[in-house]
C-alpha cells in the first residue's frame, strides 16, 4: 500500500510540475499576475509531494519490504536501521528520488525567500526550476521506478553494498546533492534572466547567497566524500580523479568561478555574459555528472548499475536543458550589456583571470575524464587517464590561481598599479619564499613541488595576515570595534582563502613526508615508522551486525611511552560474501597514524601496513574553513532585507527594477560608506 | 643450596631468553626493499584490468597480485621502469597505463589544457584591451545627482 | 553574435561522442595481440602430465585457443556451445586451464564434457599474462602461420559464433 502511495505522490508531483514549468513562465511573459502567482503554491504543492513518496520509499526501506523490487537489491534483515535508511539513495532509482526531493526543497526555499524579488524573475525562477523537475520525475516514472513492486517478492534482501555501509554514506550523498542541486537555483536565475532581458547588479547580488549556499554543500560534500574514501578503502588515499569524483569537482570549480563572478557583476555591473555562461556551466556539469554515472558510458566505482536506455534518456533531457539553455544564451547574450570599465591592472581583471583558470581547470578535468570515450568513439583504440595525467595538469593550472589568491583582494577596483602591488605584498613574498626554502630542509626533504606548495600556502597566509592588518587599520576606539565593522561577507574571503590555503599546505606536506611500510607481524613484533614503535598484539574474532570480523591490535609508543591503539579490521558481510577492510586511525593535526590489515600468513603472521600521514587532516580542515568562509559571507547583513524595506518595496511597480536597488542601498550604505573610509 | 640457586638461575634466564626472544622486529613484507620500491611506484600507475578502478598497488583482485608479482621479478632481474610499462603494454595495450602514453592519437589530450590556457589568455588579454579603449563612465548632471541623493534619503 | 555561439557547439559535438559512447563498453579491454604472433608456450596437458602442448605443434592449422577455468561462472554459458562445435569437427579446439587444479577441472570436463582436443594447464597464470587474459573465459583464433587473427572476450554466443567467428575460420582455412 505504501509503495502505491508513493508512486501516486510522484505521478501527481509530475502534474504539478508541469503546470509549475509552464504557466508562470507563459504568465511573466504576458504580464499575467494571476499566472505567475500559481509558482508559489505550486512549488510548494510539488514538495509536499515528493517528501511524501520520499518518505514512502523510506518507510517500505524501514519496514523490510521485500515486495518492491529497489529495496530487495539494497537491503537486508540484518542491515542497522540507519543503513536501511541511507540505503534509500544507495541505487539508482532511490538516489534520484533523493535528487528530485532536494530538487523541490530548493525550489520552496526560493518559493518563500523571494519576496524581495520582482513577480516575473520569481515566476521565471520557479518555472525553470519546475522543469528541471519534470525532467527527473519523468525519467523515474518511465524508466527508474524505486516503487516498482518485485513478483514474487523477496525472502531478504541483497543487502547495500559493505563499503556503503557507513556514517559516511548518510552523510555524503545528500550534502553532495545539496550542492548539485543548488546550482540549479543559479541556473534558474540566469535564464530567468536572459529571458526577462534585466541582468543588472540586483540580479547579482539576489542570486549570490543561493549559489553560495550550494557551493558550501558542494564543498562539504566532496570533502565529506574524500574523508570517507581514506578512512574506509585502507590504503590512504584521499582522491582518485575517478570518473565520478571528476563529475562532482568540475561543478565546483566552475561554481567557485560562479561566486567571484557574481562579485563583481554585483559591484561593477562587469561580466554579466560570463556570469550567465558560468551559472548555466555549473549546473550543466552537474547534470553531465547525472549522465555519466548511469549512463554506463564510463568506468567508476560509483556507478550505479547502467542500461543503455536509461543513458539516453537522460542524454536527450542534457540536450533540451543544456542545449536549450546554451541556444538561449547565444541569442540573448549579446543584449546583456557590458558594464563598467576597468583597466588591465584592476581587481576586475585579477578576479577575470581568476575565473579563465577556473574555466580551464575545468575543461582540462572533464577532457581528461572524456577523453577515453572519445578515442573508443573513433575506433582509436582504449586508453586510461588517471591520478598521473591529472596531477601533472592540474598543479600547473591551479599554481597562478593561487597565486592570485594573494593580490586579488588588496588590488584596488577599476584601477590598481603593479608596483604599487608589489610594494604592498613585498614582505608577504618574502615571508612565503623564504619558508618553502627552509621548512622543508629543516624536516629533512626538499623537492620543487614540496617548495611550490609551501610558497603558495604560505603566500595566502602571509598575503591574509597582510590583508587583514590593512583592513582592521583605522582611528576606532577598540580591535573589537573595529573588527565588527568590518562585513561579515568580507571575512568570508578571508576565511575561505585561508581555508583554500590550509588545504595546499596539506596536500603538500602529505605528498611530499608521508611514508609507510609493509610488514609481517607475528604476535609480540614490533615495527619503526617516523620515530614510532607499533607492538602487534594479535589478532581477535568478533562478531557485528551483519558482518564477522578479525580485529588486530597494535600499541602505538615513541621512545617508550605508549600514544595510542590502532584497532585495524578485517571484516567478511556474510550476505554478500564480501570482504572489507577497516583501517585503525590515530588522527591528529599534527599527523595521522594509519594502519591496515592484511592477509593471514602461513605460519600465524598477518601482512600489515603502516602509514605515516602529515598533516593529512588539514586537507579537510581546510574544506571545512572554505565552507565556513562561504556560510558567513551569506549570512552578511545585506542579505537580510529588514521588514520596513518589503513594505515600502511592494508599494514600488513591477517594472521599476532600478528603483528597487537604489531603495535597498540605505541598507547596504553604511557598509559602503564604512568601507570607503577603512581603505583610505 | 647451591644446586637449587642454579637451577633457579637457569630457569630463570631461560624464561628470560624467551621473553626477549618474542619481542621480535616485524619483517618487512618483501626482502629486497629497493625492488619493492620500483614496484611499488609502477604499480601506482598501472591500471587493475579485473577492477577497473584501482591500481594494481591497491587492488586485491588475483590477476593484480599475479602482475604484481612479475613486476618484481623483472625488477629483481634490473629491468628499467619503461622496459617493465614496455612488457605490460605489449601485452593488455595501452589501457593498463593510467599515465596515457604520448602518441599522435593523444596529443589533444596532453597539450590541450595548455592550448586552452593559451586560448584563455590570449582572449583575457585582448578583453581587457577593449575594455581599456572603452569611453569612461560619464558624470551625472546636478539634477541627476539631486534626484539621486533624494532617493537614497527617502528612507 | 558567433562567438556567443561557440559554448553551444562545443556542447553539441561533446552529446555527439556521449551517444555513441552509449553504444560501447568502456570495460572492455581489446587485445593488442591480434594481429601478431601467438606467444610461444609448453604447458603440461591435464591428462596426461608428461605430455606437453604448444602452439608451434600446430603450426599449418587454423585452430581455436579457449581460456576457462572450473571456478569460472561465466564459462558455463558458452561450455554447451563449445560441446557442440566439437561434434562439428569444423576446427580444432584446445583448452588452456587458468589458474585451476587438475581435480576439479577433471570433474568440471566429466560433468559438462569435454570439448577439446587436449588441454594444457596454466596453473600459476603466467602463459595467461603472455596472452592478455584478464577475465575468463577468452578465446583466440590462430590462423596457420599461428598469429592471432580474432580474440573473443566474454562467453562466446551463437550470434557471435555464427557471425564472427565461423566465417573467419572458413576464411582463413580457405588461404
Amino acid at each position: 500500500m505504501i509503495p502505491e502511495i508513493g508512486h501516486f505522490s510522484l505521478i501527481l508531483a509530475l502534474l504539478v510540475a508541469l503546470i509549475l514549468g509552464s504557466v508562470p513562465i507563459i504568465g511573466a511573459a504576458r504580464g499575467n499576475a494571476v499566472w505567475m502567482e500559481l509558482a508559489r503554491p505550486a512549488a510548494r504543492a510539488q514538495f509536499f509531494l515528493i517528501a511524501t513518496a520520499f518518505i514512502c520509499l523510506a518507510y517500505t526501506f524501514a519496514s523490510k519490504d521485500y515486495s518492491v523490487g529497489y529495496v530487495a537489491s539494497n537491503s537486508n534483515s540484518k542491515l542497522p536501521l540507519q543503513f536501511r535508511i541511507a540505503a534509500v539513495w544507495g541505487g539508482h532509482e532511490g538516489s534520484l528520488l533523493l535528487w528530485a526531493m532536494i530538487l523541490s526543497i530548493w525550489t520552496v526555499a526560493v518559493s518563500v525567500f523571494s519576496k524581495h524579488l520582482p513577480d516575473d524573475m520569481r515566476a521565471r525562477i520557479l518555472g525553470v526550476m519546475g522543469l528541471i523537475s519534470v525532467g527527473f520525475l519523468l525519467f523515474m516514472l518511465v524508466v527508474s521506478n524505486p516503487f516498482e513492486r518485485l513478483i514474487p517478492a523477496a525472502l531478504d534482501g541483497r543487502d547495500l553494498n559493505p563499503l556503503l555501509q557507513d556514517p559516511g554514506m548518510i552523510f555524503h550523498p545528500p550534502m553532495l546533492y545539496m550542492g548539485y542541486v543548488g546550482f540549479s537555483v543559479a541556473f534558474a536565475f540566469a535564464i530567468a534572466a536572459l529571458l526577462g532581458g534585466q541582468l543588472d547588479s540586483a540580479w547579482a547580488r539576489w542570486s549570490r547567497p543561493w549559489t553560495t549556499m550550494a557551493w558550501v554543500f558542494l564543498t562539504l560534500g566532496i570533502m565529506g566524500g574524500s574523508n570517507w574514501a581514506y578512512y574506509e578503502l585502507g590504503w590512504g588515499g584521499w582522491w582518485f580523479w575517478d570518473a565520478v569524483e571528476n563529475a562532482s569537482f568540475m561543478p565546483w570549480l566552475v561554481g567557485t568561478a560562479l561566486i567571484h563572478s557574481l562579485a563583481v557583476t554585483e559591484k561593477r555591473g562587469s561580466f554579466k555574459a560570463w556570469t550567465v555562461l558560468l551559472a548555466i556551466g555549473a549546473f550543466s556539469l552537474s547534470l553531465l555528472g547525472t549522465f555519466l554515472v548511469r549512463s554506463g558510458v564510463l568506468t567508476s566505482v560509483h556507478a550505479f548499475a547502467t542500461d543503455p536506455r536509461r543513458g539516453l534518456f537522460i542524454l536527450v533531457f542534457l540536450v533540451v536543458v543544456i542545449g536549450g539553455s546554451l541556444a538561449l544564451f547565444a541569442w540573448r547574450a549579446p543584449t546583456v550589456g557590458r558594464g563598467g570599465k576597468f583597466s588591465v591592472i584592476s581587481r576586475e581583471s585579477f578576479l577575470l583571470a581568476n575565473n579563465v583558470l577556473l574555466a580551464v581547470a575545468a575543461m582540462s578535468v572533464l577532457l581528461g575524464t572524456l577523453y577515453p570515450l572519445f578515442l573508443d568513439a573513433l575506433g582509436l583504440g582504449k586508453i586510461s587517464v588517471g591520478p598521473p595525467y591529472f596531477d601533472t595538469v592540474f598543479v600547473p593550472l591551479m599554481t597562478p590561481a593561487l597565486f592570485l589568491m594573494g593580490i586579488g583582494p588588496i588590488a584596488r577596483w577599476k584601477n590598481a598599479t603593479l608596483p604599487e602591488l608589489a610594494m604592498r605584498l613585498r614582505w608577504a613574498f618574502a615571508v612565503s619564499v623564504a619558508t618553502a626554502l627552509v621548512l622543508p630542509l629543516l624536516l629533512g626533504h626538499w623537492t620543487p613541488m614540496i617548495g611550490l606548495g609551501l610558497f603558495l600556502a604560505f603566500w595566502i597566509f602571509a598575503s591574509s595576515v597582510h590583508l587583514v592588518r590593512q583592513r582592521l587599520a583605522g582611528d576606532r576606539a577598540t580591535l573589537l570595534a573595529r573588527m565588527k565593522s568590518v562585513p561579515r561577507a568580507w571575512w568570508g574571503m578571508v576565511i575561505a582563502h585561508i581555508g583554500i590555503a590550509v588545504f595546499t599546505l596539506g596536500v603538500t606536506v602529505v605528498k611530499g613526508f608521508e611514508s609507510e611500510i609493509a610488514v609481517r607481524m607475528l604476535p609480540g613484533d614490533v615495527a619503526h615508522l617516523a620515530g614510532y614503535d607499533f607492538k602487534f598484539e594479535g589478532v581477535q574474532d568478533s562478531i557485528g551486525a551483519n558482518y564477522t570480523a578479525s580485529r588486530g591490535q597494535l600499541r602505538v609508543s615513541k621512545n617508550g611511552v605508549e600514544r595510542t591503539v590502532l584497532s585495524p579490521e578485517k571484516r567478511l558481510y556474510t550476505v554478500q560474501n564480501m570482504p572489507m577492510t577497516e583501517a585503525g586511525i590515530s588522527p591528529a593535526l599534527i599527523h595521522d597514524l594509519y594502519a591496515s590489515l592484511g592477509e593471514p600468513l602461513e605460519d600465524g603472521a598477518w601482512s600489515v601496513r603502516i602509514y605515516h600521514k602529515p598533516m593529512v587532516e588539514w586537507i579537510w580542515a581546510g574544506a571545512v574553513l572554505m565552507a565556513l568562509g562561504g556560510l558567513l559571507a551569506i549570512s552578511d547583513r545585506r542579505y537580510r532585507v529588514r521588514r520596513k524595506n518589503l513594505t515600502e518595496e511592494k508599494a514600488v511597480t513591477k517594472k521599476s527594477v532600478v528603483k528597487k536597488a537604489v531603495v535597498k542601498k540605505p541598507a547596504a550604505k553604511k557598509t559602503v560608506t564604512k568601507k570607503v573610509s577603512a581603505k583610505v | 643450596m647451591k644446586l637449587n640457586l642454579l637451577v633457579r638461575f637457569m630457569i630463570g634466564f631461560f624464561l628470560l631468553q624467551s621473553v626477549l626472544a618474542s619481542a621480535e622486529e616485524a619483517r618487512p613484507l618483501q626482502a629486497n626493499v629497493v625492488v619493492e620500491a620500483q614496484v611499488q611506484r609502477l604499480s601506482e600507475e598501472l591500471r587493475c584490468l579485473v577492477c577497473q578502478n584501482q591500481t594494481i598497488a591497491d587492488s586485491h583482485a588475483e590477476l593484480a597480485q599475479d602482475l604484481k608479482q612479475e613486476i618484481r621479478e623483472m625488477a629483481a632481474k634490473g629491468m628499467t621502469d619503461q622496459a617493465i610499462i614496455d612488457y605490460l603494454v605489449a601485452r593488455y595495450g595501452d589501457f593498463v597505463r593510467y599515465r596515457p602514453p604520448m602518441k599522435s592519437s593523444t596529443y589533444l589530450l596532453w597539450l590541450g589544457p595548455f592550448v586552452l590556457l593559451i586560448f584563455g589568455a590570449i582572449g583575457l588579454v585582448m578583453m581587457l584591451r577593449r575594455r581599456e579603449k572603452m569611453p569612461a563612465d560619464k558624470p551625472i548632471s546636478q539634477t541627476e545627482a539631486r534626484k539621486v541623493r533624494e532617493l537614497l534619503d527617502k528612507e | 553574435m558567433k562567438r556567443f555561439l561557440l559554448p553551444l557547439i562545443i556542447f553539441l559535438v561533446m552529446v555527439g561522442f556521449l551517444a555513441v559512447g552509449l553504444h560501447l563498453d568502456p570495460r572492455e579491454v581489446p587485445s593488442p595481440l591480434v594481429g601478431k604472433p601467438a606467444p610461444a608456450f609448453d604447458l603440461p596437458l591435464l591428462d596426461q602430465p608428461e605430455k606437453t602442448f604448444s602452439p608451434k605443434q600446430m603450426l599449418g592449422q587454423v585452430w581455436l585457443l579457449n581460456v576457462w577455468a572450473s571456478w569460472c561462472v561465466a564459462c558455463r554459458e558458452e561450455h554447451p556451445l563449445l560441446v557442440a562445435l566439437s561434434k562439428a569437427k569444423l576446427v580444432p579446439l584446445y583448452g588452456m586451464d587458468y589458474k585451476d587444479t587438475r581435480a576439479e577441472a577433471q570433474q568440471w570436463l566429466n560433468e559438462g564434457g569435454n570439448p577439446y582436443e587436449a588441454n594444457a594447464m596454466d596453473i600459476d597464470g603466467r602463459v595467461g599474462i603472455d596472452y592478455g587474459v584478464y577475465g575468463v573465459p577468452e578465446t583466440y583464433v590462430i590462423d596457420k602461420s599461428g598469429m592471432i587473427v580474432y580474440k573473443q572476450i566474454g562467453p562466446i554466443t551463437e550470434q557471435v559464433l555464427s557471425n564472427k567467428i565461423m566465417p573467419l575460420v572458413e576464411r582463413l582455412q580457405a588461404q
